[in-house]
């Protein structure tokens, strides 16, 4: 009997920690949310800032972060889909399989301070693009790889084995079954994947450091060789660097950014939930 | 087409036809499976340019007065020992957080919780990954810090303990997910055994469960102080970014200074092919190898399991 009421005790405890780990979270997003909506207006989503940033809204900070976004994509979807591709339908488990594996989990754990570093050395310095958005596309669609790759070979793979089969018992090709078969029927999946990795260089403020990012622009970027003012960075730059700054512009922006965000992975939690409810295997 | 439907004439044209499809098909493959080795030369490469332009400093500047206790670039003091203890030192706070809540939140969420507390828990841990760290580090700013000021009677709430709150939470979305993944692993027949020989369910769950999915666990807070030492926005925002050595008793109520804090703050300053931006990538590489061991160290733990056929 007393074994029975400590463990009920245990079960509590462990209850409180869920509920630890939760409501931090609730917090954080109340928080931004009550404090920052008051800051929103028409004016601050699609003015330039003016006056030291202190006034006006942060209009080139979300283009600049819709841009740097983009970009992104074009970078790390044709060779996150190619590499997720040989993963999963290409790759024997030999030593070199492995060692492709091992390189995606470190390519996942390096820091993105370091991803910054690697930028700044090969695309801004050594290629010479200088502080651009291609440069920071090209860091964070690096970065966004192990995502997309990992995500995108577990969609692949979820496609039932009878759909190659019966792709090359009507004299299809290996990469003919791939492209109108097992292609189509992983999209949502690898869409799903791409999203979530899009979200996190959405977000991220380390790798566009020394490669993008502009403490203040006055004007919209003309050519992907401009450099360009971002949410993130913004958002740092408003909280840190400026003394006297406004309090509902730095949460104004942490909501923008906040919202951009989370939206992004409200679609990808729906895109998958939908298509998992209407395919047929 | 079939083939009675050929006229001797079509014979060459058909065998072009197909030779052209081999030819299609071995250009698609060889793409694809260039794209695939892609990663490893992207590894190689990222290690290489930190090395270009980090390696120089060592001959350059004496080993002893990289490993001095003093940071004060502008003096000449390029001493990485307080930043490197720094970043060890906030990262072991969060995860003597992160660990047992991580580990803890996993096995309710996999075990014990009713479905619409599971359904409630895995979408909001889900949203904890998703908020950006800049937001998750002003945050600390205006809410954590003021509150760790005013607990501790500090003249700052910029402290260690604030980066090693939000650091710990920030690592526990990695932590709760592997670990769930490594409980989902362990057979529906161990718990079926455990509670078949008359142990309870909490018997069942804390001796037979987690034991089974320990390595699991173990590589889910190996990814988790990945994470921890690898970030660096909410860090640089919380820490308040003294380069001090953290050893005295009461170092978690001072500030500290991570290494991905100092590069991040000060790549922007110095000259290009200065001693001080070699060093900064010289921390780059330092941190490049940190974080490849321990993710080494997680996948072969993972290799070794799913090697072993074991689980699963």
């Amino acid at each position: 009997m007393a074994q029975r009421s400590l463990e009920k005790i245990g079960y509590a405890l462990m209850t409180l920690v869920a509920i630890a780990v939760v409501v931090p979270i609730l917090g954080v997003v109340a928080i931004i949310v009550a404090q920052g909506l008051p800051a929103l207006s028409w004016g601050f989503l699609s003015e330039m800032p003016y006056d030291g940033m202190k006034a006006g809204g942060i209009f080139p900070a979300i283009i600049g972060t819709l841009l740097l976004t983009l970009g992104t994509a074009v970078a790390a979807i044709p060779v996150g889909v190619a590499g997720a591709v040989y993963l999963a339908e290409y790759a024997h488990d030999t030593a070199l399989t492995r060692a492709v594996r091992l390189a995606i989990v470190n390519l996942a754990g390096i820091p993105s301070v370091v991803y910054g570093l690697f930028g700044l050395g090969m695309f801004v310095l050594f290629l010479g693009l200088g502080t651009s958005v291609v440069a920071g596309s090209l860091t964070l669609g690096i970065m966004t790889l192990p995502v997309v790759i990992s995500t995108a070979e577990e969609a692949l793979r979820a496609v039932p084995r009878e759909y190659r089969t019966v792709s090359a018992s009507l004299g299809g090709t290996k990469w003919q079954g791939i492209r109108n078969i097992i292609l189509p029927q992983a999209t949502p999946g690898i869409i799903t994947g791409v999203i979530l990795g899009l979200l996190r260089a959405a977000g991220e403020t380390a790798p566009i450091l020394f490669t993008v990012a502009a403490f203040y622009l006055p004007s919209l970027p003309k050519s992907p060789m401009d450099q360009v003012m971002t949410l993130p960075y913004h958002l740092y730059v408003v909280s840190t660097q400026v003394p006297g700054m406004p309090e509902e512009i730095q949460y104004g922006t942490a909501l923008v950014l906040m919202a951009l965000v989370l939206s992004m992975n409200t679609a990808a939690t729906l895109v998958r939930s939908y298509y998992r409810r209407r395919r047929t295997w | 087409m079939s083939e009675s439907s050929l006229k001797n004439g079509d014979q060459p044209r058909v065998a072009f036809a197909v030779r052209l499809k081999q030819w299609g098909e071995f250009a698609v493959e060889a793409v694809i499976r260039l794209m695939g080795l892609s990663t490893i030369g992207i590894v190689i490469l990222i290690l290489s340019f930190l090395l270009y332009e980090g390696a120089p400093l060592f001959w350059q500047v004496p080993l002893g007065s990289l490993l001095d206790t003093r940071w004060y670039p502008t003096f000449g003091y390029y001493g990485i020992l307080p930043l490197i203890l720094g970043s060890l030192f906030v990262t072991f706070l969060a995860l003597v957080l992160a660990v047992p809540l991580g580990v803890i939140t996993a096995v309710f969420v996999r075990e014990v919780a009713p479905a619409w507390a599971r359904d409630i828990l895995k979408p909001l841990i889900e949203v904890l990954a998703g908020i950006p760290s800049v937001v998750l580090g002003f945050f600390g700013m205006r809410y954590i810090s003021p509150i760790v000021r005013e607990a501790l009677g500090a003249p700052t709430g910029l402290t260690a303990l604030t980066g090693a709150l939000v650091l710990g939470y920030m690592a526990l979305p990695t932590l709760i997910s592997v670990a769930e993944d490594a409980l989902d692993a362990v057979p529906k027949t161990y718990r079926d055994a455990g509670l078949a020989m008359g142990a309870s369910r909490w018997q069942t769950i804390w001796r037979v469960t987690v034991p089974a999915a320990r390595p699991g666990i173990v590589t889910a807070i190996m990814l988790g102080m990945g994470r921890a030492i690898g970030e660096t926005m909410a860090v640089m925002m919380v820490t308040g970014n003294a380069a001090r050595m953290p050893i005295e008793l009461d170092a978690v109520m001072k500030p500290v200074r991570t290494m991905t804090a100092t590069i991040a703050a000060e790549m922007g300053e110095v000259a290009k092919g200065s001693v001080h931006y070699r060093t900064l990538f010289g921390i780059g590489i330092i941190l490049f190898i940190i974080t490849f061991l321990i993710n080494l160290a997680a996948a072969s733990v993972m290799f070794k399991k799913r090697a072993g056929g074991g689980l699963r």
